[in-house]
């Protein structure tokens, strides 16, 4: 059999690119459920993963996968599993004990549109609150979106790696387009990836859960007494149900942990955001539009800056802001009824109007005339 | 080189997605860029299917196909729904097994009876699909013959690469 020549460039879609990523990441365990849109990161898992000496599961259902999950992180493994919407809803309990317990982990959310089983196979960004508030309580989750299919490959990485500084579990926020497409990815050489690892706690060391920033975490069956809970626990994971300043401490941290570090994690594709007229703020499948849309209005000499959102949580308020200083009028494309729309409003505070342009069903993009459109309209007006 | 769209339209079982995902892979092995999408429905065989592939130099933006540049139909029913899509200027390579009636049209119109080759010189219909591919490939000279065969010996299991770059030649000798 002839070999095949190695190549750094791939033609791969993109739930391709993920499951790749995943395993360059370091991912060594994948449990999950079949559901459209992602069901392909599953595929290619269950092919690969025992190849890189990983395992990959089907489990029984998305409680059981996230379950799963979160167990396989505490055995000392990079873990991962991908759903959509309707599964990415049954796992949302077990996402509440990951972030409570601290749990590195990543969670690809392939948007499809719902609510509910809605339109299986087609596109839609409804998802957008469900990765920030799917859980109940005070918690701040990451969420990053890509937009390429090279974006799917180095986004899973920066997904893992998140994870794994901020012991938090991380979600991928894709969408079936993006998901679906085949796109060229190329592979830098794996030396030059960053890769970043969960600091494990020295001999010793008992705090595992605070008394700083982000707490060592130990590997279950190595030899360190630990106690995992979803209640409310102390430094030391000792649980307290009734004292107020055991919760406040915990989840306080719980929180800043992340948002103290909201400017470092803002990632966007910025195009003239500090001296515009019109603004665009736009993330995912719904941004590839805003290419050719801002050409043609700056072919007749409007001046259009954007923001296309890599990470949606936290929200790149630093980003937004700073658009909403200079354009009259910021524009939010997505497939969605207003989802992101509230959000840049409350960051602009009243200094640029804010503009909706929002479409849902048959998994129909945005085209970049519906969004040249809206920009004239908004010049005009 | 100026964007290239391209639509790919038959129906399910006719290697309609197949088509579109050796030529994107190809394109791209010639350092070109491409998006390959596709639509289906949710039957395995016989509902109506697409697959668009967007060729440039440049960084693909957009990647659903509105105007397009070449239609490739494998079927009537696929002509009379996109030939509206076509651009005037453009082409179109008709799978005439299938195909017997093409309306007007100012685009470029390649016959090619697909189908039935495949069936006569391979003895099945599925390779119709590589057919229409080298029958695009010789047309459009987009892509280089190099890439393609590493993007059929890419795609397809050991077994039927032969088989498939023959299908390919063949079409590509099938046009005049």
């Amino acid at each position: 059999m002839k070999k095949k020549p190695e190549r750094n460039t791939h033609f791969w879609q993109g739930n391709e690119a993920c499951a790749e990523a995943a395993i360059v990441a370091g991912c060594r365990f994948f449990a999950g459920y079949p559901i459209t849109p992602a069901s392909e990161i599953a595929e290619y898992l269950g092919k690969k993963l025992p190849i890189a000496g990983g395992i990959a599961m089907q489990m029984e259902d998305e409680l059981a996968s996230i379950g799963a999950v979160v167990g396989a992180s505490w055995a000392g493994a990079k873990s991962m599993t991908a759903t959509s919407g309707p599964g990415f809803s049954l796992m949302q309990e077990t996402i509440g004990y990951a972030f409570m317990t601290e749990t590195p982990c990543v969670i690809v959310d392939v948007q499809r549109l719902g609510p509910s089983t809605g339109q299986a196979t087609k596109c839609g960004q409804g998802d957008v609150m469900q990765a920030r508030w799917g859980t109940h309580g005070d918690y701040s989750a990451i969420a990053l979106s890509p937009n390429s299919v090279q974006e799917m490959f180095e986004l899973t990485i920066k997904a893992f790696n998140l994870a794994e500084k901020y012991r938090t579990p991380v979600i991928l926020l894709a969408d079936e387009e993006i998901a679906h497409m085949r796109e060229q990815v190329t592979i830098p050489s794996l030396e030059s990836i960053e890769i970043v690892n969960r600091r494990k706690p020295k001999l010793g060391e008992t705090a595992f859960f605070g008394l700083e920033e982000v707490p060592p975490m130990p590997t279950v069956g190595e030899g360190y007494n630990v106690a995992v809970t979803g209640s409310t626990h102390n430094e030391y994971g000792i649980r307290f149900t009734a004292d107020p300043n055991v919760h406040k401490r915990l989840v306080e941290r719980l929180n800043s942990k992340i948002q103290d570090h909201a400017d470092e994690l803002a990632e966007a594709e910025t195009h003239s955001i500090d001296d515009c007229q019109i603004g665009i703020i736009s993330f995912g499948c719904t941004s590839r539009a805003i290419y050719e849309a801002v050409e043609k209005a700056e072919a007749i000499g409007v001046t259009v800056g954007y923001a296309r959102l890599k990470t949606i949580w936290p929200f790149p308020e630093k980003i937004v802001k700073k658009l909403a200083k200079t354009a009259e009028k910021i524009i939010v494309p997505e497939m969605n009824l207003k989802q992101l729309y509230y959000e840049v409003q409350r960051v602009a505070g009243g200094s640029s109007e804010i503009i909706a342009l929002n479409k849902i069903g048959g998994g129909e993009l945005i085209t970049p005339e519906e969004l040249t459109a809206k920009i004239m309209e908004s010049v005009k007006d | 080189m100026k964007k290239v769209e391209v639509r790919i339209a038959g129906s399910g079982g006719q290697g309609v997605v197949l088509a579109g995902q050796i030529l994107g892979r190809a394109v791209v092995y010639d350092r070109k860029n491409a998006v390959q999408t596709q639509s289906y429905g949710a039957e395995a065989r016989g509902s109506a299917t697409k697959s668009e592939v967007i060729i440039s130099d440049d960084k693909i933006g957009f990647p659903m196909v509105r105007k397009c540049d070449v239609l490739i139909a494998m079927n009537q029913e696929a002509l009379d729904k996109y030939l509206k899509d076509l651009k005037e200027d453009g082409i179109l390579i008709a799978d005439t097994t299938n195909i017997k009636k093409i309306p007007e049209t100012q685009a470029k119109v390649f016959n090619i009876p697909a189908t039935e080759y495949a069936e006569e010189t391979f003895g099945a219909k599925i390779y119709a699909n590589m057919l229409m591919l080298g029958a695009f490939t010789k047309i459009t000279n987009l892509v280089s013959e190099k890439a393609m065969q590493e993007a059929i010996a890419d795609a397809v299991t050991e077994k039927v690469i032969k088989t498939n770059e023959e299908a390919y030649k063949k079409g590509k000798a099938l046009v005049q």
